[in-house]
């Protein structure tokens, strides 16, 4: 064997000549990148918050197909009707065909509150892949088809007060609640690494001005600051409007963070060996910035944003919540809850905080994968 | 040590000039002001409002002249006379409505903070030098819930949870009898009784958060060398828990004061809306929909200046604990 070479590039030589390598050999020869992904891989949490992510960002981007009616589709003989499962057995009939049974209200006359009551005497035979409501399937094409499909009432968690599926509203509202966290995480990025960036690397004036507003910004209190600025948002702003001036608002209070860790890295990082030699190459600021220091904290960035959008997705829903982010129509989770704000229609329809489940879901599983990466951006522990 | 006060105080004077500009600014931002939503709310009961009318009330709020003129005004008012101006809605002082309310927060804010550090320290401690058992796990996953689960989230749950088993409504601060009874020893200890919930719910996130760096540090301090050597020369195991790394690990928890008390109060606003509290959150948001500006704005000024005095006292706090601080060197910074 040729002593000539050092062990990395013998190995290297050897992973080009497709030999097989032992895993200590790998380990060395390893980028960082790829050290990273096999830390990340260990930690199980992060791997099921994978997993569970891409459940719902899929049912979110095929809403229109997974739910089985339209989210404003109001079913005005079943109002306020409590979840249906779908049935496979019946008794004395063995199994069949999926069905639902019909529901009928009654009136209790002692306390005049409105109960359904199960009728076994109709049945709605449940279809998969049947036709229903027609949409747009990704705003292609107009189609009918979803996934499961009843003439009965198929509430799978019930309705709320005008008749309307929850299940069906809870799957679209996560296209609003789920990209409103992705959105505002690209303004985060941006104003974070742009003002952290400066402020790290020109330092003094600038950096202390930038220091300055930040400090600012983090003595206000954030739910009061996100009250006063949904409140100046005139009510009757097209969706679309709303939708980008809430994720502004979420955002603008976020990139703090961001901009800090930036700064910090980017301080400790100038006056390493490698900065200077690059300056004393002749590396112009920018190149310095981009091709040497960047890649040493790529990371932290990614950790700090994965833990920011839960922020701007808990922002989201309290500010709806409240009624002061988005309105009815558009249907996000924190519309949702604005209906469960009243304790009594919540005392006696507690689907209707289902919801909840699906936003604390969320915000663990984001939580659980920011811990993971964070775990995985020291791959040299 | 007394320069190092001095320089920080005056640090902070620019920052309180800023907030309140930033403040009012935030409030003028909806279109019209607090007459036109009076006009409409008068035009919609059917009583005509006429010219002179206007003017009149445009006068007595100085709503007609310009913005900076408005917010001199204000800000002069404040400083020199104690006067936060007028709320529309109440058609009271502002310091009248505020009063009363802002203790109350202040007061419940202060109790979550303590209540957090009395609860996440030891439970940190604890987890750490018991690293990996069950109790550990456990609070690790308690932790992850705390931050995860945001706090009026919470407050709805339970208070559903609570009323569907036993049919009594958590809302509110008081019972029905103390509600709008004096001040007195009998209504504080009722407000104690009720006040448990507000303060584990708000607390909840800054606890957990807590916890996990209290665990942290402590971690990091006790494979230290000279934990090894104390051991080794028989320090029993308490003593030496006590005297070096809980001190050290106290360090950035004195510190952590400056981002727990905005978040706790923000919190608690939320909080208090859903559970229907007597401290500020529902009154904001009543003032921040009609914009009664001195209302929204004298809050927002207090609350902001409060986190700001407390980020000085934590800061000081730091420097007195901590040598390396007061004397420019570098401190560890999280």
């Amino acid at each position: 064997m040729p002593t000539g070479l050092s062990v990395v590039t013998r190995l290297r030589i050897n992973k080009n000549n497709k030999k097989q390598l032992s895993k200590e050999e790998a380990y060395y020869v390893a980028s960082q990148w790829k050290l990273m992904w096999w830390k990340f891989k260990k930690h199980k949490l992060a791997m099921v918050a994978v997993v569970v992510l891409g459940i719902l960002y899929f049912g979110a981007i095929f809403a229109d197909f997974l739910s089985p009616t339209l989210p404003n589709e109001r079913f005005s003989d079943y109002k306020s009707a409590p979840p249906q499962i779908i049935r496979f057995y019946e008794k004395g009939e063995g199994f069949q065909r999926p069905f639902v049974y019909e529901i009928k209200r009654e009136v209790d006359p002692k306390t005049f509150k409105r109960t359904y009551v199960v009728d076994k005497s109709k049945k709605y035979p449940v279809y998969f892949f049947g036709r229903g409501e027609p949409y747009k399937f990704l705003g292609l094409f107009e189609t009918n088809i979803h996934l499961v499909t009843s003439e009965g009432p198929l509430f799978l968690l019930g309705t709320d007060e005008l008749g309307r599926d929850v299940f069906t509203r809870i799957l679209y509202g996560s296209r609003i609640s789920l990209s409103i966290g992705l959105v505002g995480v690209v303004i985060t990025f941006v104003l974070g690494m742009l003002l952290g960036g400066i402020s790290g690397y020109i330092g003094g004036i600038v950096d202390t001005v930038i220091q300055r507003l930040i400090d600012l910004i983090v003595c206000i209190p954030t739910i009061p600051l996100w009250m006063a600025l949904a409140a100046a948002l005139p009510r009757n702003w097209p969706p679309l409007r709303m939708y980008i001036s809430i994720v502004v608002i979420t955002s603008l209070i976020g990139w703090t963070g961001l901009a800090r860790v930036v700064r910090g890295k980017i301080l400790s990082l100038r006056e390493e060996d490698f900065a200077t030699a690059a300056r004393l190459a002749g590396a112009s600021s920018m190149r310095i910035i981009i091709r040497h220091l960047l890649p040493s904290f790529a990371s932290y960035i990614i950790v700090s944003l994965t833990l920011s959008i839960p922020n701007t997705i808990l922002g989201e829903t309290s500010l709806s919540f409240l009624g002061l982010g988005l309105q009815p129509p558009v249907v996000s989770w924190g519309v949702l809850l604005q209906d469960a704000q009243k304790l009594e229609s919540v005392a006696h329809h507690p689907w209707l905080l289902l919801p909840i489940l699906w936003v604390v879901v969320t915000v663990l599983m984001f939580n659980f994968l920011g811990d993971g990466l964070r775990d995985a951006a020291d791959p040299y522990k | 040590m007394l320069s190092f006060v001095g320089r920080r105080i005056l640090q902070i004077i620019p920052l309180l000039v800023a907030i309140s500009i930033i403040v009012f600014v935030i409030i003028q931002l909806p279109p019209g002001d607090y007459l036109t939503t009076y006009i409409q709310q008068l035009e919609m009961t059917g009583t005509e409002v006429s010219e002179a009318q206007i003017q009149l009330l445009k006068n007595q709020y100085h709503l007609d002249k310009p913005l900076y003129q408005q917010y001199f005004y204000w800000i002069t008012n404040i400083l020199f006379r104690g006067n936060f101006g007028l709320s529309f809605i109440y058609n009271r002082p502002v310091s009248e409505v505020i009063g009363e309310r802002m203790a109350l927060t202040i007061t419940i804010s202060l109790m979550t903070l303590i209540f957090t550090w009395l609860v996440a320290v030891p439970i940190g401690i604890f987890s750490a030098t018991h690293q990996y058992s069950v109790w550990d796990y456990f609070f690790t996953f308690l932790g992850f819930i705390g931050v995860s689960v945001p706090g009026f989230l919470i407050a709805l749950v339970i208070v559903y949870a609570i009323f569907s088993k036993t049919g009594v409504a958590i809302t509110g601060l008081f019972s029905p009898e103390y509600v709008t009874a004096p001040w007195g020893l009998p209504k504080i200890l009722d407000m104690l009784k009720h006040v448990w919930l507000p303060i584990i719910i708000i607390g909840l996130s800054g606890t957990a958060g807590l916890i996990r760096t209290v665990r942290g540090m402590m971690l990091d301090e006790l494979g230290k060398q000279y934990v090894i050597t104390a051991r080794a020369k028989g320090v029993p195991e308490k003593r030496l828990l006590f005297k070096y790394p809980i001190r050290v690990a106290v360090n950035p928890i004195i510190s952590t004061i400056g981002w727990l008390l905005p978040s706790i109060i923000s919190g608690e606003s939320l909080v208090s809306i859903v559970l229907n509290i007597q401290t500020m959150g529902p009154v904001l948001m009543k003032a921040l929909l009609s914009q009664d500006m001195y209302l929204a704005g004298s809050f927002l000024l207090i609350t902001s200046t409060l986190t700001v005095i407390g980020t000085l006292i934590s800061d000081i706090l730091l420097a007195w604990l901590d040598p390396r601080i007061r004397f420019g060197g570098v401190a560890e910074e999280t």
